[in-house]
């Protein structure tokens, strides 16, 4: 059916995309060996997806509705049933569990919306530089650039905690400009806040005083904690190379219609550049946008080694995680996962919806 | 014309400005990364962005490889050895059961196979974090929990991989197979010796892929293990940083073992570079 290595996730049309003959009916033997041989082949597989991915999930979801401990046998004895309670108190009970939950979320959504236009544009710019004909040493740039993003999450978060430690390199740098950098890991102040400072309000007004889902809007309009503009740095320059290589694979696809396009009109490289190349893109600036978002809403590793010195770095699926491991409450846990399983299907539904606009 | 050559001569001068800095942006704390190995604590410490140690000291490598005096804390070797058989195994299992499933989804005409196939693209949807939790709990019930095979048999086949090795299979000319049925081979055979040899560019993306992703793997080990003695060496790491060292100002300790966890990677990246930034790979990411 397909020529090319067809990689767009989008629903599968039709039978499975088999061409040649194994399709049609040639008589029941070999159909019926086939039909043999087809699960044999996929069943060592499946069992694994099966037993360690489809029954885990619905075991989980029958624990966010419990107080499971992590301790009792939950197959023996019967879980404290709570029904709603879990989802309850993350999302509509004010106290602890909640507050911990939307300060997870609040740093994740504006980690989030930093990031992914960062990484995005970054992205673009080193792929439309990377494609420059006239270019020597392309693929010496191209490997600088991916490089980061094949290492370990672990190793590359622990040198940027050597690099942004107090006295560290980073702020080494600083001093060369004459900036005190701060304590970046440690350093809990939001960056928005330190910015209202700017302008002489240096603490919350009366109306930003009120709560909203247990955090003040102070605390919400906060932006992310300095602590978390390390890990906002660091996602940047980890995957911005991969979506560098998306672009760049996009960019020469479409290579000679720009050419054509620039034939026609006199525009000159700039304008070019956003009204004929980037309309181009569209398709891969979506795919690179969700899986952006997709991405940044698992902050998972970076957090686990930063966040323990640093309460205001937090994310939902580590909060999930600690919940668990470290509380015991895992029906917390797991009914954090849920929301955020939610959260991420929904924005892949968004995504396949818009890339389906543009077919029609 | 003198100026406009002379024009874009600055231009180009420009550009490859950008793209150094750019890459020293990039590759810079790497270079960090590898002369802080070489450097004592207290030199690490006054002169952090220094890439020359000085004094140098290959202790930190000592203790790494176990014959430092004071290397009882850091068992690195330990750790090298988990996840070189952990991530070695995990892209045998993937490399053999990913293809099976795969040619069977693009080739083999049998009931549920479309089912199935819908299915593998449902999972690969479903985001990592969200499966730590459950997946500890079934460890636990089956009593895999810190073992090996724990570590290992859960993510030896992967539903990414799969519907790579499907597209592969799919480029293959149906008519090959058709020839070796012909001459009278099963269905296994002319799987294993005729359309495997020609599928070896999608076997080795994902070899590369597989070992790259269970090689950098933290997130799983973390949940699946909490035995000291199977420490991989992200969660080695992981535990030397919020552990032992605490507050730890142990950097050229931390940045040496970052940095041997980064090397066998490097070493497949560079060895397999064409296949990593060709497009094959920056694919495959997609899926």
């Amino acid at each position: 059916m397909t020529s090319s290595i067809d990689l767009s996730v989008a629903e599968p049309r039709g039978p499975a995309a088999v061409p040649g003959r194994a399709e049609k009916p040639r008589g029941g033997g070999i159909r019926g060996r086939q039909g043999v041989a087809g699960w044999l082949f996929v069943s060592p597989a499946l069992a694994i997806l099966a037993v360690f991915l489809l029954v885990p999930i619905v075991f989980a979801l029958y624990v966010s509705f419990t107080n499971w401990d992590g301790f009792t046998d939950p197959l023996r004895n019967r879980l404290p049933f709570v029904g709603l309670d879990n989802y309850k108190k993350l999302l509509t009970e004010p106290g602890l569990y909640r507050l911990n939950f939307m300060t997870a979320v609040r740093n994740n959504f504006y980690f989030v919306i930093i990031v992914v236009p960062a990484q995005t544009l970054l992205a673009l710019f080193l792929a439309v530089l990377v494609n420059n004909r006239a270019l020597k040493g392309k693929g010496i740039f191209r490997t600088a650039f991916y490089f980061p993003s094949v290492t370990s999450s672990i190793a590359v978060t622990l040198v940027f905690i050597f690099l942004f430690q107090g006295g560290g390199a980073v702020n080494t740098m600083l001093r060369w400009f004459g900036i005190k950098g701060p304590n970046w890991l440690i350093d809990q102040d939001g960056i928005f806040t330190n910015i209202y400072g700017l302008f002489g309000v240096h603490s919350a007004p009366g109306w930003a005083r009120n709560q909203f889902l247990s955090l003040t809007w102070w605390q919400w309009l906060a932006g992310p904690s300095v602590g978390m503009c390390v890990l906002i740095i660091l996602a940047v320059w980890t995957t911005s190379g991969t979506f560098m290589l998306m672009f760049l694979a996009a960019l020469q696809n479409i290579a000679d219609e720009v050419e054509e396009a620039s034939l026609i009109d006199g525009a000159n490289p700039w304008q070019r550049f956003w009204q004929v190349t980037v309309p181009m893109l569209r398709p891969t600036l979506v795919l690179v946008i969700t899986l952006g978002v997709i991405g940044t809403w698992q902050l998972f590793d970076q957090v686990y080694l930063v966040g323990k010195n640093n309460p205001t770095v937090t994310t939902p699926a580590y909060y999930s995680y600690s919940a668990s491991f470290a509380n015991q409450a895992f029906g917390i846990g797991a009914a954090v996962a849920f929301l955020l399983f939610i959260l991420i299907v929904t924005l892949a539904a968004i995504q396949r919806r818009i890339i389906r606009e543009d077919v029609d | 014309m003198a100026r406009a050559s002379s024009r874009s001569t600055t231009q180009r001068a420009v550009g490859y400005l950008v793209l150094e800095v750019g890459s020293l942006l990039f590759l810079g704390p790497f270079l960090v990364q590898i002369a802080t190995s070489f450097k004592t604590d207290p030199d690490a410490t006054a002169h952090p962005l220094s890439l020359l140690a000085h004094p140098a000291t290959l202790s930190v490598w000592r203790r790494l490889f176990g014959y430092g005096d004071s290397g009882g804390s850091v068992d690195f070797l330990r750790w090298l050895f988990n996840s070189t058989v952990i991530a070695v195994c995990i892209t045998l299992g993937r490399v053999f059961l990913d293809s099976l499933a795969g040619y069977a989804l693009a080739r083999l005409a049998f009931p549920g196979r479309r089912m199935i196939f819908a299915l593998i693209l449902a999972i690969m949807s479903v985001p990592n974090v969200v499966l730590l939790i459950p997946r500890f709990l079934v460890l636990k019930e089956l009593g895999l929990y810190s073992t090996y095979p724990g570590m290992i048999l859960p993510i030896a086949a992967d539903a990414a991989g799969i519907f790579i090795m499907r597209q592969f299979f799919l480029q293959i000319p149906a008519s090959v197979e058709e020839a070796a049925r012909v001459d009278g081979a099963g269905i296994w055979r002319t799987y294993w010796s005729v359309v495997l040899p020609l599928a070896r560019p999608g076997l080795i993306t994902l070899t590369i892929l597989s070992f790259q992703s269970s090689w950098n793997e933290f997130s799983y080990f973390l949940v699946a293990n909490g035995d000291p003695n199977k420490f991989t060496l992200t969660t080695g790491l992981a535990n030397l940083t919020s552990g032992s060292l605490g507050a730890g100002n142990q950097f050229p300790l931390s940045m040496g073992a970052a940095l041997l966890t980064t090397i066998p990677v490097a070493i497949v990246f560079f060895a397999f570079q064409r296949q990593f930034t060709g497009g094959r790979l920056g694919g495959g990411v997609k899926g």
